[in-house]
């Protein structure tokens, strides 16, 4: 049996069943109803994927035992879910940080964009530029550059094991630092593995720049994190790219998240105006580079025209930059890297923390409150699939009708390309998705 | 080829993903098993999906829906061997704190319109539901376990996991141990081994992410940490963890909170 879900046939509604959705993480459908006179009458991202409850049985759990509880959100960037929870228990409890901490935390930042971002470059996205089916399919033909992916990957998932223990749901996390702070020794081999694989990283990204990786401009409010020197990973204030600039801890009062029908991941929307918005890598790429670090910075002008307009599809670029950027930001953690002069150290009070941090899919907001013994008392995850989901749907129906003339195994292709172009991760949201698409057959006259 | 590859297949329940990705995180030999096995449906990564039977089916996740209580039992049909990986397939995972919980009252605390989620009220592992030929305990899973199973799995024998404790693993590493040295509350004494010991190589507890070892103690092992100081209520919490829902700490965090009457 595989996986598949259909339609069925009734009445005048005509169902066609499209098939399954693969290449993304958590479960999904995507629903699409034609009117009679081919126009798009409704659109819906389906998220099924199955809620877990995460806010919920964290009431009562001690505060240190959040960070380990965190990380199983979500397999794939364990470390942003563990991070934005314990930036928002170190401000309500009023922990200060050892500079050392913060460089360990952005090479703990860098090893999950590396490893994140070449899962979704070369085995989610590519095999839709090459109109294959997977990364497999492509080792066959272009294996160096997937054997490259892998290396480079595998050096990420070393970042995360060197910090963590594991790279999935690692545990070396905790209030105020890290259980075992490396040995300069270590440091300075990975830095030395970290300087070879950023050539590796340039030519990884010169294969994406020529494969026919399409175009699908939107007009679309980019949201990230901007940080006063730094490319934003841990910090910053919240902007856009029509002129929002809030403090995170107004994250709240800034955008509102509400519940549909045909999604168990809630939406989010800009209070102002009800808007749509996209967070990632792309948004953070436009909205912050000028603090891209050099390698970075010339990847971004050699691909200048793809940032000139808001264009989703240009996400798989933007992660490449971010991979080069992560790169380089892990080389200056380690090189400038002096231990930590004090061990964590804190208290538990009664309060309220907020923290928003970049996972490798977007700004990840957490707001928690705790009692005097540090109990956690209300638990709020905004994940950044969950703020795409709109602006998918959106991007979608303008998308749609050009697509609709296709075949229906093109327009499936073409939509899943969409929705990928955000590399959603349904699963941290609350995988894979069936399109159905419903014709409404014109009446008989 | 001289002989028809055979097929493996790997589904999703409810889940991180994490255990499906430790094997995309088997950066060295990934390849090598996708020549050697027809990987027929792994949906995270491939759009290429065909009908069973499979040869190997490996399940994450544990089951929360009715629809998903029906979708295992066709994939048990689909089967030769079903292999359940990880803690929410063995023991319902982290999400199975609602087993215990007014799970409804769970629903309205995340979702203004709780009548709009189809979820069970509990979460429950693979076992629970079909025959399942073996289960690798872990959160997430050890990709060299996965890989060691699948190809005892298709010549057709035994696995041979380990059923000792993460205290052997220390040794092996050469860890002082945290709870004699430092008197930390580890759960390694009654956890199964297989992550390697990596809580007390960083100089902390173990959580008990591999589920329970071979026959356990920790009923004894508790009660040492609470002549140490350890509160009931934090000696609960230990239990009602990741694998909380298993028989082996289930029971005893009954008994400690009074719940077995």
């Amino acid at each position: 049996m595989a996986e598949r879900r259909g339609g069925d046939d009734s009445g005048s509604v005509r169902v066609i069943p499209v098939g399954a959705l693969a290449r993304v993480e958590g479960e999904g459908a995507l629903h699409l109803v034609v009117d009679e006179g081919g126009r798009v009458a409704e659109l819906r991202l389906q998220i099924y994927e199955p809620p877990r409850f995460f806010e919920a049985f964290s009431r009562g759990r001690r505060a240190d035992e959040i960070p380990d509880l965190m990380a199983r959100i979500c397999g794939i960037c364990p470390v942003a879910y563990q991070m934005s929870a314990v930036h928002a228990l170190e401000a309500a409890f009023g922990v200060a940080i050892d500079p050392a901490v913060r460089a360990l935390r952005r090479l703990y930042y860098a090893g999950e964009w590396i490893e994140s971002h070449l899962l979704h470059m070369t085995f989610l996205a590519a095999p839709d530029f090459l109109g294959l089916d997977d990364a497999l399919q492509i080792a066959r033909l272009e294996r160096a550059e997937v054997e490259r992916t892998l290396r480079l990957r595998k050096l990420g998932n070393r970042i995360l094991i060197l910090l963590g223990g594991r790279s999935v749901n690692p545990v070396g996390v905790r209030i105020g630092g890290f259980h075992r702070v490396p040995r300069p020794a270590e440091l300075a081999e990975l830095g030395d593995e970290l300087r070879r694989a950023r050539g590796e990283a340039e030519a990884l990204l010169r294969w994406f720049g020529s494969l026919p990786v399409p175009s699908r401009p939107q007009a679309v409010e980019l949201v990230a994190l901007r940080h006063p020197s730094e490319y934003p990973m841990n910090e910053g204030r919240v902007v856009s790219s029509r002129g929002l600039d809030v403090a995170a801890d107004a994250f709240e009062e800034t955008f509102e998240e509400l519940q549909v029908p045909h999604s168990t991941a809630l939406h989010s929307r800009l209070r102002r105006d009800g808007g749509t918005y996209m967070v990632g890598p792309l948004a953070r790429v436009a909205l912050n580079a000028d603090r891209l670090a050099p390698a970075a910075a010339a990847a971004y002008d050699a691909l200048g025209q793809r940032f000139e307009r808001p264009d989703p599809a240009a996400s798989v670029f933007a992660r490449g930059i971010e991979v080069l950027q992560a790169i380089d930001e892990a080389i200056a953690a380690i090189d400038g890297f002096e231990p930590p002069s004090t061990e964590p150290a804190w208290a538990p009070r009664a309060g309220v923390g907020r923290a928003a941090t970049e996972a490798p899919r977007g700004l990840l907001f957490v707001a928690i409150e705790t009692d005097a013994e540090g109990l956690v008392q209300r638990l709020r995850i905004v994940p950044p699939t969950s703020q795409n989901q709109r602006q998918i749907e959106t991007d979608l129906r303008a998308l749609a009708p050009s697509a609709l003339g296709l075949a229906e195994d093109r327009l499936r292709r073409v939509c899943e390309a969409a929705i990928r172009d955000y590399d959603p991760c349904i699963s941290c949201a609350t995988h894979f998705l069936t399109l159905t698409v419903e014709r409404r057959a014109a009446p008989c006259a | 080829m001289t002989a028809r590859r055979p097929t493996l297949a790997i589904f999703k329940f409810a889940s991180c993903d994490g255990c499906q990705l430790q094997i995309l995180n088997l950066e060295d030999e990934l390849l090598a098993l996708a020549e050697r096995v027809e990987i027929a449906n792994f949906l995270e990564v491939s759009s290429h999906a065909i009908e069973g039977p499979f040869d190997v089916a490996l399940v994450e996740g544990s089951i929360t829906t009715a629809h998903d209580a029906e979708r295992i039992r066709r994939i048990r049909e689909q089967a030769r061997t079903l292999v359940a990986i990880g803690a929410c397939a063995t023991s319902g995972g982290i999400q199975a704190l609602r087993n215990l919980a007014d799970a409804a009252a769970w629903k309205a605390q995340v979702y203004p319109h709780p009548e709009w989620i189809d979820a069970l009220p509990t979460s429950t592992p693979i076992a629970e539901h079909v025959r399942v030929d073996h289960e690798i305990q872990g959160c997430p899973v050890n990709g060299g376990q996965v890989l060691r199973v699948l190809v005892r799995a298709l010549l057709g024998t035994q696995p041979d996991l380990p059923t000792t404790s993460v205290c052997l693993e220390c040794k092996r590493r050469g860890t002082a141990c945290v709870v004699v040295t430092r008197g930390i509350p580890c759960l390694g004494p009654v956890t199964r081994a297989g992550c390697g010991a990596i809580c007390p190589a960083l100089g902390r507890d173990c959580y008990g992410c591999f589920g329970p070892a071979a026959d356990p103690n920790p009923a004894a092992l508790l009660r040492h940490f609470e002549a140490g100081g350890l509160s009931r209520a934090d000696a609960v919490r230990r239990l009602r963890h990741i694998n909380g829902w298993r028989r082996e700490f289930r029971g005893l965090a009954d008994r400690l909170e009074g719940r077995d009457g």
